[in-house]
């Protein structure tokens, strides 16, 4: 345990490397208006100099330092000191569901290549590029996403279930709904849509509740999308029986 | 030790940014085998936190913009120090490059008709910078991002090179570590693009991250590439100032572009004595000069800073245009913008000067070597306009991906290097695991902060500059002398040594180039040489670069303007 000088938090950080792991105490004193990710930069700068984390914008921006504090999964660079109750220690740990490399990084590796296999933006042959507010106000919603994966983190589909190969997680939800409601993009990812797993989740909205970038995971994504899936298949066996019905 | 097999590319891009990004997507398109290193993962380089918007007279809202005005307002905005080929190109080319953004799936804000929507921006005459709300750098990094991967692009992600290596005076590859595990990874190359960013981190208030250590400058340094311009640094006039732990975070000039005001604790609007006509959207330079002025003389906020105000405008409109400033203020530091003012003060944001390129091509003055965006000198002369960074990066990151490609194809023999470069960068970087004491590299880096943050900042004076100078040396031996703790898995304080020489190195150039320039022009404000001098110094640019080992500092002369161009600003 290390103590210094001045107002007085603890903190607990969950270190180590791979599955070996403890929380480690630190006592530190505080700024006013610091947010969590002061405290663990402070840590490292003069206590444990090799505390790995990750982070860049240090202003919600870049997505970069998301983990569990005090076992909810937050930006550390969004959390205020102020917010948490500070006479317990504030608890930090690496968000859970991805594989920990050590401290509070892990390994993401995963969304980067499921991304991979998402078709990307296909515009109609000779598409003018003339469209309103109103066609992409929902395009811009999904775009929003700064891929912290805290969504990722909080969907008990890969977080207790680890169907890995079977979803692709509410963060490539609204990757796919971004797509599909771009109103020039022509192509059809619905097949693909189905195979990665939508009708795995069951609308619980855990995601929808821990994004920073409050994108409505689950109403504005995932279900638009399901319908979209579900109305094509019936409307390709409407085109299947329209023969029989017809006669 | 050092039997590393390297890995082969045509052309190695260092830097994931707008501009690393562009330059692979334009290498790989002409069918070069492309790889893409960055520190940290992808997606997640300053030019996500671009907010305001990205520069091109697209001509959408004010009908009478069009090159030439954007290539005299980037020239006046930069005091003339401007290359003025790289400010013509861009002018050019940036609509286009907007345009192309547009086609791989970017979804700007659209005018009443359908088109891409544009915003007023400090120096630009014409409502000029096409925007996503406050959000415009993560929506070009994303659409740069998707279209990279899908284009077979070899991405390695939070890997830092921390060495070039040559073959008799050519770049043929590059050396670094994987953050992850601390290995050695060696790759070799025919043509090694830099894209690697700014040099914000050797100042104590900044808007930038960790990763702005300046190290595609101190690489160029090293591998002989002249660098100019390095005195010139922008500080951005609102940084946030309260509370100290969002000290330096920006306020995006789009909060005065849309109408935010500025005021001193007086309740006057400042601008109007040092610029009646433009008034908040005034240049950078000399809107972060005024409020420093203010804050002097004893005018400014309890924090030290002055009021930036939107209260005045509808609040559904400034939660719509402003989004991310609006949370901003309110989750960090319990400001409603809707209602109150911001307190802001100028913060270290940009680095105008950099390597010095050639403008058709990007190459850097040393074969093999190219570089773009912010790393790259020239563009921005001496201050460079707000929304021209992320347009630079598509125009000239495109440049240098096409030049990088080009030398590739003409110089396809086998490009090698001496293996002893490689066992000497092993060696360089693991001797700071064999000392049983040192110092502290993060103590270092904040005395490093300091220093520049007050003697080499907004304004400026020969002694003072002498004086960081020769604190610049103390703390080169300080930092021969480190000490790292742990192992080399993830281990930020082994990576912040090295970073650390890469900023010193530079620091002691821009100290130097700002000594060497007695004037005030743009960002570089002199106490002891307050006036522009249009006779001599209007006419020379700084240089800096190695020879024979030591660092030369030195002028050489501008080139003149063609005629067609020097009658947009009779
Ligand atoms: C908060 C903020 C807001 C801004 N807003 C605007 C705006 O509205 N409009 C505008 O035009 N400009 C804006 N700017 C400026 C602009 O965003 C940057 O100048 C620009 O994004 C720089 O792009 P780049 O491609 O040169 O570098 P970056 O985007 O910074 O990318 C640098 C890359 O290099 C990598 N790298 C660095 N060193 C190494 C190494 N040693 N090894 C491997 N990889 C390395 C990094 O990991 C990163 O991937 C803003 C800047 C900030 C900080
Ligand atoms: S709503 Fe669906 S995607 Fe979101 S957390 Fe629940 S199961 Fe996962
Ligand atoms: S959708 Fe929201 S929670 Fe999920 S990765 Fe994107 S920003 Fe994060
Ligand atoms: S550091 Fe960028 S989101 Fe927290």
């Amino acid at each position: 345990m290390v103590q210094e000088e001045g107002r007085q938090i603890t903190v607990r950080i969950l270190r180590g490397e791979g599955v070996k792991t403890q929380e480690v105490e630190y006592q530190v004193a505080v700024e006013p208006g610091w947010v969590v990710l002061d405290v663990v930069l402070h840590i490292q700068a003069r206590m444990a100099p090799d505390l790995a984390v990750r982070w860049n914008c240090k202003a919600a921006k870049c997505g970069s330092c998301s983990a569990e504090v005090n076992g909810k999964p937050r930006l550390m660079c969004k959390t205020r000191l102020d917010d948490l109750d500070l006479t317990k220690p504030v608890v930090v740990h690496p968000i859970k569901t991805f594989p920990r490399i050590k401290d509070l990084v892990t390994d993401v590796s995963w969304n980067f290549e499921v991304n991979k296999k998402i078709q990307p933006f296909t515009p109609k042959k000779d598409a003018a590029f003339i469209y309103f507010q109103e066609d992409i106000d929902r395009v811009q919603e999904m775009r929003k996403c700064i891929e912290c994966f805290l969504c990722q983190n909080v969907c008990h589909v890969l977080r207790n279930r680890e169907q890995y190969q079977r979803f692709v997680g509410p963060r490539f939800f609204v990757r796919l709904a971004g797509l599909e409601m771009h109103p020039l993009d022509d192509a059809d990812r619905l097949k693909q849509i189905e195979e990665d797993g939508i009708f795995l989740c069951n609308i619980t909205k855990c995601c929808t509740h821990v994004c920073p970038e409050d994108i409505h995971i689950t109403d504005n994504a995932i279900i638009p999308l399901k319908e979209r899936v579900i109305d094509k298949s019936y409307s390709f066996w409407n085109w299947v029986l329209q023969p029989f019905s017809s006669k | 030790m050092s039997d590393y097999d390297p890995i082969d590319f045509d052309v190695l891009v260092v830097g994931a940014g707008g501009a690393g990004l562009r330059a692979a997507i334009e290498a790989s398109a002409r069918g070069l085998k492309t790889g893409l290193v960055c520190k940290s993962l992808l997606g997640k380089a300053h030019t996500v936190m671009a907010e305001g918007g990205v520069a091109a007279a697209l001509a959408n809202v004010d009908k009478d913009d069009n090159w030439q005005v954007h290539f005299r307002d980037t020239m006046l905005g930069g005091k003339m120090m401007n290359n003025w080929r790289m400010a013509m190109l861009h002018a050019k080319e940036a609509p286009e490059a907007v345009y192309e953004l547009e086609r791989w799936g970017a979804a700007f804000d659209r005018t009443e008709d359908g088109r891409i929507l544009q915003r007023a921006f400090g120096g630009h005459k014409y409502k000029r910078l096409a925007h996503v709300g406050d959000r415009t750098g993560l929506e070009m990094i994303r659409t740069l991002q998707d279209r990279g991967v899908h284009q077979g692009i070899e991405v390695f992600m939070e890997c830092t090179i921390t060495h070039l290596l040559t073959d008799d005076g050519r770049v043929t590859g590059a050396f670094g570590y994987w953050r992850e595990s601390g290995r050695f990874i060696v790759f070799r190359a025919r043509a090694v693009v830099l894209a690697t960013g700014g040099i914000g981190k050797m100042y104590r208030i900044t808007s930038n991250s960790w990763e702005y250590t300046a190290d595609g400058h101190a690489l160029a340094y090293q591998a002989g590439a002249e660098l100019i311009d390095m005195e010139f640094v922008q500080f951005h006039p609102t940084g946030m100032v309260w509370p100290p732990g969002v000290r330096g975070i920006l306020v995006t000039e789009a909060v005065r572009g849309e109408g935010g005001l500025l005021r001193n604790s007086l309740n006057e609007r400042f601008m109007q004595k040092y610029d009646p006509e433009r008034l908040e959207l005034s240049t950078r330079d000399l809107v972060s000069k005024s409020i420093y002025r203010e804050v002097q003389e004893g005018r400014g906020t309890p924090h030290g800073g002055v009021w930036l105000d939107v209260s005045h405008l509808p609040a559904d409109q400034v939660i719509k245009k402003l989004p991310s400033m609006y949370h901003q203020f309110k989750d960090l530091a319990d400001v409603d913008i809707t209602r109150s003012p911001m307190e802001v003060g100028p913060t270290m944001h940009y680095v105008m000067g950099g390597i010095q390129v050639d403008a058709e091509t990007g190459a850097s003055t040393v074969p093999g070597l190219l570089a773009a965006g912010e790393c790259a000198g020239g563009m921005h002369g001496a201050n460079r306009l707000g929304g021209n960074s992320l347009s630079d990066l598509l125009v000239f990151g495109k440049r240098a991906g096409a030049g990088a490609a080009e030398f590739a194809r003409a110089n396809s023999g086998k490009a090698g290097f001496d293996p002893e470069q490689v066992r000497k960068a092993e060696r360089e970087l693991l001797s700071v695991f064999e000392a049983a004491q040192g110092e502290s590299p993060y103590d270092v880096q904040m005395t490093l902060q300091e220093l520049m943050q007050n003697n080499v900042g907004i304004i400026r004076e020969g002694s003072r500059l002498q004086l960081a100078i020769d604190e610049l040396k103390k703390l080169r031996a300080r930092a021969a002398h480190l000490c790292v703790e742990g192992s080399r898995l993830y281990n930020p304080g082994w990576h912040l040594g090295w970073d650390l020489r890469n900023m010193l190195t530079i620091a002691e150039i821009v100290a130097r180039c700002a000594l060497q320039r007695e004037e005030s022009r743009g960002a570089h404000t002199r106490l002891d040489f307050e006036n522009t001098d249009k006779t001599k110094w209007e006419k020379l640019t700084s240089f800096a670069r190695k020879r024979d080992g030591q660092l030369e500092i030195g002028t050489s002369s501008k080139g003149e303007m063609p005629p067609e161009l020097k009658s947009l600003f009779a």
